[in-house]
């Protein structure tokens, strides 16, 4: 039992590193901007609201977040479409350049974000897509899809063949058997799947500034609007924070059995 | 499991081929034609050759932002890569205990990379963040925004305490997936859990220490958004990694051609690092 | 797509590499290729030795360029001679 408390007591001092920093934001944000800036409290002596009530009674504050749960949720539908199939057909099929193909899937997370911005930003505008949601959920599938095919590969390969085999003698075409049968059978993988998408499209921000002006802007960006003339407004700026982890919070809340039932990745 | 060879199956592939090629290949050509231009504007560029090249691959400033961005690299991983597997293992395994720290480890991958930089620009100020403030009253003198060694030190630290979750969790989901007969044929054998770990944990881990290793290695080869919060690249250079100098390149000078060329270059060198990291886990697998 | 700034070397250049990859794609249709060991270290297929052909003729021309005064059409020489070398004993 010496062992069991021992990893308690680790694990209690790694959530503690994690937790104080959260803290401090929720602090922050239920504090005004001089009682931030003029001294160090551990609780703010001036309890306030306020914050909280300019981000939702202001619709250019709220609609960030909207903006921002659109984009992710076509990003993890379209990725999780697509991903699906090839992630199928690379766990079970040999076929020309399935490798390479693969290894370039993964090398687009490797562009520096920087230079590439401007091509972006001239692609998606000359295809008139700019300022949309769906531009967004475009661009980030290009890191989310990959990911997505290599896990969701994992979880394919460890469904033994027979099981497709013994679906198509019993007559099933191939699209009724995926949907039918195959698709619960994987849901942990999308589920698993669905949560990492969530979270590389949620927390970007370089791409999604560039590709959005008004309509479409995520709240990331919105945020960066608090610094104004007389400095930043760190109260609200630590509130709009606050409030962007709880979508989070609940993605991780409803995959968390799937998380915890496990996956050992079959294939490198 | 052995595969059917059967080239029907780009079919299936081909959506996910179209999408990615639809954001992937225009940008990656036009950076290239950018590299061998000096850009003015939108309709004045001259040809330039190799010029950019030469002149990026023989300034110091690439090798110093090379060797800083390497150096950045590989401790992230040193440490997040040991760390994570040590949460991994110390998390509950089953219960409500094991829901809640999976959430609450979960936490910080979830807000977004500026609030990140936020957090941690308020959180480590010596004067009104608790983080430094702690470390000054135990006598240690830290200012991160004029000492440089602490401003690497704090980026350092946030990325650790930003990313170390991802590993965690994903050998978290590795472990889970480990039969119990294992563990009990260990235990007959009166295994130590040091040879537990080593013989039966760590190759199961392999898989998913392979991602998260490639994941880590990429992005903090890349970060921007947090150390631009943070610090703003200073002071001095000292927290200028390569998507800083980039950015204050192209898009502070506008200097679009030695940015695309000192990008490609760098874009190279990862290339090179993930296919040698690849050919030699998948090397591994095959020795067995 | 005047914005996307091309040159003729750097149109060339793609086609020359887009026009490599078709070719590879249908000679492995028509004959399929087996994994085999040549000199590199490990056994490789055809499309490996052609990626790291390509890949190593990158370095060939960025060490050039860091090291030598020297035409970059020296430079082409080599590699493309490598990549022969390589595609066939490699």
């Amino acid at each position: 039992m010496q062992m069991n408390k021992r990893k308690t007591l680790g694990m209690t001092a790694y959530l503690l590193f994690l937790l104080t920093p959260i803290y401090w934001l929720l602090n922050m944000s239920f504090k005004q901007n001089d009682e931030i800036l003029g001294a160090l409290t551990l609780w703010p002596s001036n309890f306030t609201f306020d914050n909280y009530i300019t981000i939702f009674s202001d619709p250019s504050w709220y609609m960030g977040y909207v903006n921002s749960m659109i984009y992710v949720g076509m990003n993890m539908v379209i990725t999780l479409t697509v991903a699906l199939p090839a992630a199928y057909a690379f766990s079970r099929y040999k076929f020309v350049g399935d490798k390479h193909l693969f290894f370039w899937l993964l090398t687009n997370r490797m562009a520096p974000p920087a230079v590439f911005l401007l091509p972006f930003f001239q692609l998606y505008s000359s295809v008139g897509l700019f300022d949309t949601h769906i531009a967004v959920a475009l661009a980030h599938c290009l890191f989310t899809v990959p990911l997505a095919v290599w896990i969701l590969e994992g979880f394919i390969s460890g469904v033994p063949r027979e099981v497709d085999e013994t679906a198509f003698i019993d007559g099933y075409s191939f699209p009724r058997f995926f949907i039918r049968i195959f698709l619960p059978m994987i849901r942990s993988g999308i589920g698993v799947t669905a949560f990492f998408c969530f979270m590389f499209s949620w927390v970007e921000l370089l791409l999604a500034r560039t590709l959005t002006s008004v309509e479409a802007k995520p709240i990331a960006a919105i945020m960066t609007r608090t610094v104004g003339a007389a400095g930043i407004d760190w109260g609200l700026l630590s509130a709009a924070g606050i409030l962007t982890i709880i979508p989070g919070i609940l993605v991780i809340w409803f995959v968390r059995n799937h998380v915890a039932k496990g996956f050992a990745l079959g294939r490198v | 499991m052995n595969k059917i060879t059967n080239n029907k199956a780009w079919w299936l592939v081909l959506p996910v081929f179209l999408l990615v090629a639809f954001s992937a290949i225009v940008p990656i050509m036009t950076v290239v034609n950018y590299s061998v231009q000096d850009i003015f504007d939108q309709n004045t560029a001259y040809f330039v050759g190799a010029e950019w090249y030469r002149e990026m691959l023989r300034s110091p400033r690439l090798l110093d932002s090379l060797l800083r961005q390497f150096s950045y690299s590989f401790s992230v991983l040193l440490i997040e890569v040991p760390l994570g597997i040590a949460v991994a293992l110390m998390m509950p395994a089953k219960g409500r205990m094991a829901s809640v720290s999976l959430i609450l480890v979960a936490i910080p991958l979830l807000i977004p990379w500026n609030v990140v930089g936020t957090i941690w620009q308020t959180f480590s100020r010596e004067d009104i963040g608790l983080f430094g403030w702690a470390v000054n009253s135990i006598g240690i003198d830290y200012n991160y925004a004029s000492n440089a060694s602490d401003a690497w030190f704090t980026v350092l630290l946030m990325d650790v305490w930003h990313w170390t979750s991802l590993i965690a969790l994903l050998c978290y989901s590795g472990l889970r997936a480990i039969p119990e007969a294992f563990y009990q044929a260990a235990r007959i054998d009166r295994a130590s859990s040091w040879a537990i770990f080593r013989y039966i944990q760590l190759p199961r881990l392999k898989s998913v220490l392979v991602i998260g290793v490639l994941l880590r290695f990429m992005d903090s080869f890349m970060i921007y958004t947090e150390p631009f919060v943070l610090t703003g690249g200073g002071p001095g250079n000292s927290t200028t990694f390569l998507s800083q100098a980039l950015t204050k390149m192209a898009i502070g000078q506008f200097d679009l051609g030695p940015a695309a060329a000192f990008s490609l270059i760098y874009y190279l060198i990862v290339l090179l690092v993930c296919y040698l990291f690849f050919t030699v886990i998948n090397l591994q697998d095959k020795a067995k | 797509m005047n914005w996307m700034a091309w040159t003729e070397l750097t149109a060339a250049f793609f086609s020359v590499i887009a026009v490599i990859l078709v070719c590879m794609t249908v000679y492995e249709i028509k004959v399929p290729c087996t994994e085999r060991k040549g000199f590199l270290p490990i056994s490789t297929t055809r499309g490996d030795r052609l990626f790291i052909g390509l890949l190593s003729s990158a370095y060939i021309h960025l060490a050039f360029l860091a090291f030598t005064e020297l035409s970059l059409m020296i430079a082409l020489a080599l590699s493309t001679i490598w990549l022969a070398v390589l595609l066939r004993w490699g």
